[in-house]
């Protein structure tokens, strides 16, 4: 009986209903503290680009008072009735350039002035997708910190973007060149002082594809943010006079 | 299990057999030395590299590993008169998987940290050779009872062999302890050691486990 093909088509089908029943119970249950969970994340992350945050901070708290969320478009127009909650990155890294929504978050100070601006950025390195957030000063310009994500990047070489030793080398470099956008490249080879260059930063020796990768994320996107930054480049500049 | 249960079930099964007999023990007493899964059996060594250049996650692996096994082991055990052994591995598979993932998901939603740094691991659990490996030798044959204890004892005895690999690396690896900077707290300078934090090194240090431990107990290989 237990040999027979009916028996063992049933057993199988009934084992099925029950691991899918479970499972999907679980997941379902779980689901809102996952989601709670990723979005800490992307609130620590933006939080991290701009401040180094310290054991037992109430991120909710400082991500409510100081940041400012809200989505534009390519040519640096509010996009009303969008939340940057809704838009996924990932998604939108497939369109055209010119069609992707972007979030911009703005950290400000106690005087609702802009103090820091953090821009999502999304690409492809080496073997898979590679993620972050840029972070630029009130000038618009000079890079206040980065924080890169990979999904697959070989571990001790593309995946050292992660690490803080890569992402402080971007730190005071310039995305703007005499008004014209240069972005900032991840150099060929270590060990090299680029100091005084305002648009490049110290290789990762046996990574230079992954930093590839991450030099073609920060073009495309600092270009679709150009019309953005350019603009409140512009009214800071009116401001000071 | 419940305390309450678990003394409703010694009263109940004490004319045949006493819950913790000597040979129940040994279920548990045996993998963590004589027939351990990793020195012994070499199993699991892939995952044991992997996830030990820091203590919590090690920590949270093996928890992970042992409830999976524990629980695949009971819950095989319980339908083993039922599964056609023509699909066998099918079920034992579809079982583990339910743990696996529901293991994964609780994870998710209460430790994000330690599941994103266990990543792939945990998922991977499924294709940890312990797990089947006691579910065909041990869970296939025997009543739930010795099984979880089965499952509990080759969990913790994976368990104690990645703390003892995650503890020599963190600790002269990185200088610290579940996080803690130890060294630098005791005021000793100390540079970390760069291999011990790779694969590699692990692998050399997982050698030496189980060399000093066969060479305690005698246990030779049979040819």
């Amino acid at each position: 009986m237990r040999q027979s093909n009916t028996y063992i088509i049933l057993y199988s089908a009934a084992i099925t209903v029950v691991c899918g029943g479970l499972l999907a119970f679980a997941a379902v249950s779980l689901k809102p503290q996952q989601d709670a969970n990723i979005a800490m994340e992307q609130k620590k992350n933006i939080l991290a680009s701009v401040l180094t945050l310290k054991e037992g901070d109430n991120i909710t708290e400082i991500y409510n008072k100081q940041v400012k969320a809200f989505v534009i478009d390519y040519e640096g127009n509010v996009v009303e009735g969008m939340t940057p909650e809704k838009v996924i990155v990932a998604a939108e890294y497939k369109k055209a350039p010119k069609d992707r929504l972007l979030p911009i978050y703005e950290f400000r100070n106690d005087s609702n002035k802009v103090e820091y601006a953090v821009m999502p950025v999304y690409g492809y390195g080496l073997w898979n997708n590679i993620w972050g957030f840029v972070a630029v000063k009130s000038d618009f310009n000079t890079v206040q910190g980065v924080k890169f994500q990979h999904a697959g990047e070989t571990p001790g070489l593309g995946a050292r973007i992660e690490s803080e030793e890569i992402q402080e080398r971007f730190k005071g470099k310039s995305i703007f060149e005499n008004g014209s956008l240069v972005s900032v490249t991840i150099a060929k080879g270590e060990g090299n002082d680029y100091s005084a260059n305002q648009h490049k930063v110290d290789g990762m020796s046996g990574a230079t594809l992954t930093g590839k990768g991450v030099n073609n994320m920060l073009k495309d996107y600092l270009a679709c943010y150009e019309k953005y930054l350019k603009k409140n480049a512009g009214t800071t500049k009116q401001a000071s006079l | 299990m419940s305390t309450e249960a678990a003394v409703a079930e010694e009263v109940k099964e004490k004319k045949s057999e006493p819950l913790l007999s000597k040979k129940n023990r040994k279920l548990i007493s045996n993998p963590l030395d004589i027939d351990n899964p990793v020195t012994v059996q070499i199993l699991g060594v892939c995952s044991a590299l992997a996830v030990t250049t820091q203590m919590k996650p090690a920590f949270v692996m093996s928890l992970g590993l042992t409830i999976v096994t524990a629980c695949s082991n009971v819950a095989i055990s319980a339908l083993r008169n039922t599964i056609p052994s023509r699909i066998r591995i099918i079920v034992q598979l579809a079982i583990v998987s339910l743990w696996v993932i529901m293991v994964d998901q609780i994870l998710k939603a209460y430790v994000y940290d330690v599941s994103k740094q266990l990543s792939v691991f945990v998922g991977l659990i499924i294709t940890n050779c312990i797990v089947m490996g006691r579910l065909e030798a041990y869970a296939m044959a025997n009543k739930p009872w010795p099984s979880f204890l089965d499952g509990m004892g080759n969990g913790l005895g994976y368990g104690m062999i990645l703390m003892i690999l995650a503890f020599v690396r963190e600790l002269f690896g990185a200088g610290s302890l579940f996080g803690f900077k130890v060294f630098a707290t005791l005021g000793i300078p100390y540079q970390g050691n760069g291999l011990l934090l790779l694969p590699a090194g692990a692998c050399i240090l997982l050698g030496i486990i189980i060399w000093v431990q066969r060479s305690i107990n005698g246990y030779r290989e049979s040819h």
